[in-house]
């Protein structure tokens, strides 16, 4: 097929980006997004332009760098997938396709398509962690046995890949949904309970401090994060946070 | 499981049995459904098994130290958990066993001694010739003759693994595969082509970096394939299968860790053997039947 391709170039994060137009031939349905974009490279590459520069590496779905808004969306047109897992069977012969780096004051660009999101990072380093020792001294971990409800709701809480497709979904820029995840999935299990005051007072602040906006429960972070991380986790956040500020 | 459900009819089986697929491997299930467009819960997945890991990685002590003084390498990036063959989740295994039991304890103790060091000057001439190989690495590959892509140079190399370096290997293969790979490296150093800016962020040039080092590696692995004279784990030898074409494994001769000692050129590497001690087990040959 033949794509209309409009994508956000911009060549650090110093400099004015613009869109720019281009026409790819011969893409075939059973490619994948970024294979797609790798031969549009290869071809900028011949003509001696310089190639589009995105974000990406594992290509399963499960490492969170590949971050593109398609169309307006995070992650594309396809639900509770990442863009890695996009195929291009969801696009028709002749589309337009507009490809654009998530855009959020907390994630500035670096070059192109590709943001820096060490402001997450920086929010994981805050709190999302367990310091005590559980490797059998008094008890060993393994032993504690945990309800299989909390036991799965910790485990989808885990699967939050920290992609940032929540905060790009968002009007405020908020990191409610991502910060959420990484403080429920130990809020939810014996383990985490020891410095679960301190965690969430932490998380929070950092991420305050990072410029994220605020949560006003429109719930477009749920509906594009590929992996499903439910607003119940932004619920029981807020209820960690009161709970904290009220033993102060 | 199904205490509940006396004499379950063919149907009531069959609904169950996609909800317990689905809670345990619903996100592989749909993984696949995005790859291949077929929906693995009604049609028969296609699997196949291929080599996707190294099944080694930097040599380490017992304190995870590389032959570098001060550099450890930790998780897969090193050989020491890797046997002849990789299960699902040893990464995860190997991450959290070298973080959480052996890091924390022998990087301190290492550091201890450097503890008053304070801030090492770069003014040295250690520090002058690594900048410099640096440099002239990355000089280097800009200056190609812009001929062919990386990704071009790494889909060839690829190819050449795929084909005569896979799990099932034989001496004829592995030998051209080393004569093709050095051929390819010669031909990737002289007409490789990475755009833009050596100072800049350069997608390419990271990757020509790493495709670079692929290409001594993939070389090494197929000169290790072809000198281990059995089959063992992820390594078929053709030449070395029983009659009902196992896995033949020589023990006698061959049980040892191969840690090639990196001289510059992949066939010039010097091979140190460690031998494998077993003392709470037996050796076994392994069935699959
Ligand atoms: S909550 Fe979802 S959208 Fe947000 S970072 Fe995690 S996986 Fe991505
Ligand atoms: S490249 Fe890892 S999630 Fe897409």
């Amino acid at each position: 097929m033949k794509l209309f391709l409009k994508i956000w170039r911009q060549k650090d994060a110093g400099s004015k980006g613009a869109m720019v137009d281009y026409t790819l031939d011969g893409v075939e349905s059973d490619m994948s997004f970024l294979e797609m974009l790798d031969i549009l490279n290869e071809e900028l590459i011949s003509k001696g332009e310089e190639p589009v520069e995105f974000d990406h590496d594992c290509r399963e779905g499960i490492c969170g760098t590949c971050s593109l808004m398609i169309n307006g969306r995070p992650h594309g047109p396809d639900s509770r997938i990442t863009v890695c897992q996009l195929h291009m069977r969801s696009f028709n012969d002749g589309d337009e396709i507009v490809i654009e780096p998530w855009s959020a004051t907390a994630f500035p660009v670096i070059k192109d398509l590709i943001v820096d999101r060490s402001a997450f990072d920086r929010i994981q380093q805050a709190g999302g962690y367990i310091s005590v020792n559980t490797s059998g001294r008094p008890v060993d971990a393994n032993a504690i046995p945990i309800e299989k409800e909390m036991a799965d709701k910790s485990f989808n809480a885990a699967t939050c890949i920290g992609c940032g497709a929540c905060v790009a979904a968002c009007k405020n820029a908020s990191a409610m949904l991502f910060t959420s995840a990484k403080v429920s999935q130990f809020a939810l299990l014996p383990q985490g309970q020891v410095e679960a005051a301190e965690r969430v007072e932490n998380m929070v602040r950092q991420m305050d401090l990072e410029g994220f906006g605020n949560c006003t429960n429109t719930g477009a972070c749920e509906v594009e994060c590929p992996k499903g991380i439910s607003l119940e986790n932004i619920a029981r956040m807020n209820r960690e946070y009161l709970t904290a500020s009220v033993k102060g | 499981m199904t205490s509940g459900i006396k004499d379950a009819d063919d149907k009531t089986i069959r609904e169950l049995g996609e909800k317990i697929v689905e809670a345990k491997y619903g996100n592989l299930f749909q993984m696949y459904e995005k790859i291949v467009d077929e929906n693995p819960y009604k049609t028969p997945m296609k699997i196949y098994p291929a080599v996707h890991y190294t099944m080694g990685g930097l040599w380490v002590d017992y304190n995870l130290q590389t032959t570098i003084p001060g550099c450890y390498a930790a998780g897969e990036a090193n050989f020491s958990d890797h046997g002849a063959n990789r299960l699902g989740a040893s990464a995860l295994m190997q991450g959290l066993a070298d973080g959480y039991f052996v890091l924390p304890y022998t990087i301190g103790d290492y550091l201890s001694d450097y503890i008053r060091t304070g801030v090492v000057s770069t003014d040295s001439p250690e520090f002058d010739d690594a900048e410099k190989m640096v440099r002239e690495r990355i000089e280097k590959l800009m200056g190609g003759r812009g001929i062919h892509s990386v990704d071009y140079y790494h889909k060839k190399l690829g190819k050449i693994m795929w084909n005569k370096c896979g799990m099932s290997r034989n001496a004829k293969e592995l030998k051209e595969a080393i004569k093709e790979i050095a051929e390819l490296r010669a031909d990737f150093w002289e007409n490789v082509k990475v755009p833009g800016e050596a100072n800049s962020k350069n997608q390419e040039l990271e990757k020509a970096g790493r495709v670079a080092d692929f290409l001594e590696l993939g070389e090494l692995f197929a000169k290790d394939a072809l000198e281990r004279n059995e089959s063992c784990g992820g390594h078929f030898r053709e030449e070395y299968q029983t009659e009902e074409g196992e896995a033949l494994r020589d023990d006698e001769n061959f049980k040892f860790v191969s840690a090639w000692e990196y001289t510059g050129e992949p066939s010039k590497s010097v091979l140190h053997k460690e031998d494998l001690v077993y003392e709470n087990i037996e050796l076994k040959t392994r069935s699959y039947k």
